[in-house]
């Protein structure tokens, strides 16, 4: 009987019988109003699952063989029942993953987390320092993770993941976000900025240009024990490919649950066009992974379209289809960060009234800044 | 060709024995998937992807077996057996499976 049966990136892309990679945001709530946020938090809805139905959707997810579950927000830890939940999670073998701006963890929630079994944390930080990152998280925001850096670190729980958005403002500070993980004993993990949710606001402005690229891209390459969930393949154009399975997870190896409980393709693309069902639905989360018509056609061998004559095409895939479709360009063609420019150049011909909008989504209501503070902000 | 598994490639090393007896590892949760099976190390986040039905299988099986070699022979070609051997070896050594 032969062992294998081709590549494994072409055997995902076919879809799995339950997601590896599930983002479930528990809520829309935020005492924060980052910049670049995904899913345009703020406010929270009115409709967020129960904390009976939060339960049901985990025992569903063992049902699936979920082995962890990636939970943000938002700010999850706001949640009244946040660590209530982590628990019945953890209790039921689906091991959690939880991103925090880190105003929660006091010593005291550190020690408790500590003292849970595949429980893990990110802090997320996007400056090294406070000039840098609260210009995008907020002010004070820098202080507030490095406490709870801090009290983890103290708590015994060194191994915590410091979770950066790399982005022009930031990308500079590469190996000081090292140093400082390396400094704790924890682990850098670095994402892509996506212009999805008010990203969509700041990508213009924030997004590497090429000689950025090209420079993240190398010291990917030199520093392998960075995370990236697998973020940047579009970048492994520009030679060997990085770590990960460098494809477009959507549909395929993951997907999102927002807090009203709606299943998106990814956690990049929080629009009507991309909402897969609702875990409310008959049959709940199975059914809405296994048999949406969305989720389905993802999981068809996509068209290649303008990347067909292009020789790096294996490589990156085309790029992230979040980034695409926020930016107007077709699904079917190159990144607009493609490594080759292909992107670029046709960024120039979308017609703005085209791109799809984002939504306020769950935003605040919107914060006046001085146009002298808008400026030092990005 | 490519071996039976992806994400904890390392090499042999003497630490898998094919004479003692083998199961999967007590934080170790593995699921079957169409190219075959993803396993999750609870203890150290690892996940590995196993590469083919029957690796699935024989790692289902192996306690059932007095020896992992026992195994191995009971469910593989001889041809292919030196490349699950490997496979086995692979897993033992990322904490997948453990000697019983």
């Amino acid at each position: 009987m032969p062992a294998e049966t081709g590549r494994l990136v072409d055997q995902l892309a076919l879809g799995l019988d339950s997601p590896i990679c599930l983002t479930w945001e528990l809520t829309y709530g935020c005492n924060l109003s980052c910049l670049h946020c995904l899913s345009s938090s703020g406010r929270r809805d009115p409709d967020e699952l129960t904390t009976a139905q939060a339960r049901t959707l985990i025992d569903e997810m063992a049902d699936m063989s979920v082995f962890y579950v990636n939970v943000g927000g938002g700010e999850p830890t706001i949640r009244h029942d946040f660590y209530d939940l982590v628990g019945y999670a953890v209790d039921s073998k689906v091991g959690v993953k939880f991103s925090t701006n880190g105003y929660t963890m006091s010593a005291e929630r550190a020690r408790q987390v500590a003292a849970m079994d595949y429980v893990d944390v990110q802090i997320s930080l996007d400056g090294v320092d406070p000039a840098t990152n609260d210009a995008l998280r907020g002010r004070g925001s820098y202080a507030a993770a490095r406490r709870a850096m801090d009290n983890l670190a103290s708590a015994g729980f060194a191994d915590f993941k410091i979770s950066v958005v790399v982005t022009a403002a930031n990308v500079e500070q590469l190996d000081g976000f090292a140093r400082l993980a390396a400094g704790y004993g924890a682990t850098l993990r670095l994402t892509r900025l996506r212009p999805s949710g008010r990203g969509a606001q700041v990508w213009n402005r924030l997004h590497l240009d090429q000689s950025q690229q090209v420079r993240l891209y190398h010291w990917l390459v030199d520093n392998p024990g960075v995370l990236t969930g697998d973020s940047f393949f579009h970048l492994s154009a520009l030679g060997e490919p990085l770590a990960g399975l460098n494809m477009c997870g959507a549909g395929r190896v993951v997907c999102l649950i927002d807090p009203v409980g709606d299943v998106y393709a990814c956690p990049f693309v929080l629009h009507e066009d991309f909402k897969a069902g609702n875990v409310k639905d008959d049959g709940g989360l199975a059914v809405v992974w296994r048999d949406s018509p969305l989720l389905k056609a993802l999981r068809e061998p996509q068209s290649a379209g303008a990347c067909s004559s292009c020789g790096s095409f294996d490589s990156c895939q085309g790029g992230c289809m979040a980034a695409k479709f926020f930016t107007g360009l077709p699904l079917d063609g190159p990144d607009p960060e493609c490594v080759k420019g292909h992107g670029v150049s046709l960024l120039g011909d979308v017609e703005p009234g085209s791109i799809p909008s984002p939504g306020e989504g769950h935003s605040v209501p919107v914060v006046l800044r001085s146009p002298r503070r808008a400026r030092v902000a990005v | 060709m490519q071996g039976h598994l992806t994400g904890a490639e390392t090499a042999a090393t003497a630490a898998f024995d094919p004479c003692l007896r083998y199961e999967l590892a007590p934080d170790v949760a593995l699921r079957a998937e169409p190219f075959g099976a993803l396993a999750y190390n609870y203890a150290n986040r690892r996940l590995t992807f196993l590469r083919s039905v029957t690796l699935r299988e024989l790692v289902r099986a192996l306690g059932g077996f007095d020896t992992a070699g026992d195994a191995v022979r009971s469910s593989v070609p001889a041809a292919e057996q030196p490349s699950y051997l490997r496979a086995l070896a692979n897993l033992a050594n990322s904490g997948m499976i453990r000697a019983c």
